[in-house]
């Protein structure tokens, strides 16, 4: 699947494309297929997202797994911190973004 | 230390209100990001991993403890409580709000700081000594002279846009604690037979993915003409450096495909030119700067014994002190590399004791290291037990500087955009390995530096042990290399052979610690041990 990734203008947290908005989950984000770039071009010049990009991702059974690492990262938060993540209470959840 | 005149107070202030101003019309959308992009990052806010992220400039690593106090209240109030010392000697915060950048950068005006020039193609954060004014060893300070390059790179109309960004490092000691060579610029401030002082130029130095070590090009430039120098060098860097592609436009390209030989050569022409000009600013300025870093007033009769009879603080201070210019003191080294920890974080309250610390202990002033820790430099010896326990009691009096777990590591993976593999993890797991079989104590001196991509944040190059993180189809893998040195032996690593995966970066390093333990001789130190015996013995116990 392909999804939609950036970060919020103001606050600069990572943001996923969820089809009718910006989530902060990753397992929100909805396959745009191939009206990405439209979804690009409308959100940011309404402001609504910073530095968007399109990404490869799989559905799983555990949610949205984005291909690459560095989104996996994105969308958890610093391996290293795990209070600072968004699952702070999941003590799987960095080992499962490796 | 540097107190800003009313000249250098109302040019930041007037930034902040500039930059204010530019994020209200970005949030507004008055302004798109290609165009708001050049203009944060000529104010220190990059876009990373997870949130904007936000480098303050510390100029030459010195702080006052109102500044670190600072510091940490900007990790409470507007990050999520702590901030990222790193190995340009400055400060980064990983979670910034566009909206609160403005009153960030008020906060930090108020103490005579800010973020200018932590980013762009432009003459970055002058670095230094970390015991500069305090060394035993140092010609004279060389905080004044980098005072005065700062000055001088501030806002500078003609090096605002450079081929690439520009870092120069400045010391005044034979021992180079600053990775002087491994700059655009090094500059050692010398003292001539006749007794007078003067700046040996190293110019082509660097990191990153081209990592080449400077070569003198004039071993004597007068201090009275010292920035017409600078001016030399980066006027010819400027007019010939490539722009066409990024990867090959730092100074250090231009400097190795001219020759040494013939850009000195370009660059005495430049000088001469220059001189008829009468650009070098008065003498005047730089002796009102230096009256700021005048000695503060040691105690005359500050004892010189040291009572050595707690074991634990027999260790701390035989490994974490620097011998002193004044009888009965030492500078003592913070050491922000607890076992298993992240590489140069602090909290804010960590930052607020230490800024109080430096005023009990060190004159009010604290410096940090391109090693990520922080030093308190002038501290009595009387005192040094009291200030041992009041750091052993907040978690900041780890024993390791120089040890293996005083590990360099850039963000890397966990927070940087540019990253390839995360580098943090890797230095808590080498930290909790060497703890935890004893052997870190019997290594001695071992400098590990890892970076997380080619960019060498983390001056893998330059590591005894050197680590590289790199992306091998999705997958993190670490090249492994050794022998490399940013001191006044600097040396670049080499690489060992085929890289590793996470668990085996951390084996290899061992793999190699325990050939250099089976292999030493009269103390050597693990660099010395390599450079005797070669890279065969590492490889054959890496890959057989």
């Amino acid at each position: 699947m392909k999804i939609l990734t950036g970060n919020d203008l103001k606050t600069g947290a990572v943001t996923w494309w969820d089809g009718s908005g910006w989530s902060l989950y990753v397992d929100d984000a909805v396959d745009v297929g191939d009206g990405g770039d439209a979804i690009i071009a409308r959100e940011e010049s309404a402001r609504r997202i910073n530095a968007p990009y399109e990404i490869e991702a799989e559905k799983t059974q555990s949610g949205v797994r984005p291909a690459h690492i560095k989104d996996r990262i994105r969308g958890l938060g610093p391996t290293v911190r795990p209070d600072l993540t968004l699952k702070p209470g999941d003590p799987n959840a960095v080992r499962e973004v490796i | 230390m540097y107190k800003y005149d009313q000249w250098d107070q109302a040019m930041v202030d007037a930034r902040v209100a500039e930059f204010r101003d530019q994020c209200q019309r970005r949030i507004e959308g008055k302004l798109t990001e290609d165009q708001f992009k050049p203009l944060r990052l000529m104010n220190g806010l990059y876009l990373q991993l997870h949130a904007y992220m936000l480098r303050v400039a510390i100029p030459y690593g010195t702080l006052s403890g109102a500044q670190m106090r600072a510091l940490g209240d900007i990790a409470d109030k507007f990050d999520r409580k702590y901030g990222h010392f790193t190995t340009r000697q400055n400060i980064q915060y990983n979670w910034i709000k566009l909206e609160d950048a403005g009153d960030i950068l008020a906060a930090l005006a108020k103490v005579e700081m800010h973020a200018i020039q932590t980013s762009g193609n432009c003459i970055r954060n002058i670095s230094s000594d970390h015991f500069a004014g305090a060394a035993a060893d140092e010609v004279v300070d060389p905080r004044p002279y980098a005072e005065l390059l700062r000055q001088w790179s501030s806002f500078h109309p003609e090096f605002s846009y450079l081929p690439r960004k520009f870092k120069f490092a400045v010391i005044a000691s034979e021992t180079d604690r600053a990775a002087m060579r491994l700059h655009d610029i090094g500059i050692n401030i010398v003292r001539n037979d006749a007794g007078e002082l003067g700046a040996a130029f190293y110019v082509g130095g660097g990191m990153g993915r081209t990592p080449m070590i400077a070569p003198l090009i004039n071993g004597f430039v007068p201090l009275d003409r010292l920035i017409t120098y600078a001016e030399a060098c980066l006027r010819v860097y400027n007019r010939y450096g490539r722009r066409d592609n990024k990867y090959k436009a730092r100074i250090k390209i231009l400097v190795h495909e001219l020759g040494a030989e013939e850009y000195t050569r370009q660059v005495e022409e430049e000088f001469a030119l220059l001189l008829a000009q009468n650009i070098e600013p008065p003498f005047a300025e730089l002796e009102r700067i230096r009256t700021y870093f005048e000695d503060p007033a040691f105690a005359a009769d500050a004892p010189d014994e040291l009572d050595r009879s707690d074991p634990d603080f027999a260790v701390w201070s035989d490994r974490n002190t620097h011998p002193h210019k004044a009888p009965g003191y030492v500078s003592a080294v913070i050491s922000l590399k607890p076992v298993g920890g992240i590489p140069g974080d602090a909290t804010a309250d960590q930052m607020r004791l230490m800024a109080d610390l430096a005023g009990e202990y060190s004159f009010d002033e604290c410096r940090v290291t391109h090693t990520q820790n922080i030093v308190l430099p002038h501290v009595r010896k009387a005192d040094l037990f009291a200030l041992w326990q009041k750091l052993e009691a907040a978690g900041l009096g780890t024993p390791n500087l120089d040890q293996v777990g005083d590990i360099i590591a850039c963000p890397g993976l966990d927070y940087c955009s540019l990253a390839n593999a995360r580098s943090i993890p890797i230095a808590q797991q080498i930290s909790q390995r060497f703890a935890a079989n004893g052997k870190g104590e019997i290594l001695g001196e071992l400098k590990l530096k890892i970076s997380g991509c080619i960019n060498a944040c983390g001056h893998h190059h330059a590591g005894h042990i050197g680590i590289l993180g790199v992306d091998k189809k999705g997958v993190e893998n670490y090249q492994l290399s050794l022998g490399g040195s940013e001191a006044e032996d600097t040396s670049l690593g080499k690489i060992t052979g085929r890289g590793f995966d996470e668990a085996g970066i951390v084996d290899a390093v061992e793999t190699s610690v325990d050939v250099y333990l089976a292999q030493r001789q009269n103390g050597e130190r693990f660099l010395d041990t390599y450079r005797r015996i070669g890279m065969e013995p590492f490889k054959e116990a890496l890959y057989g």
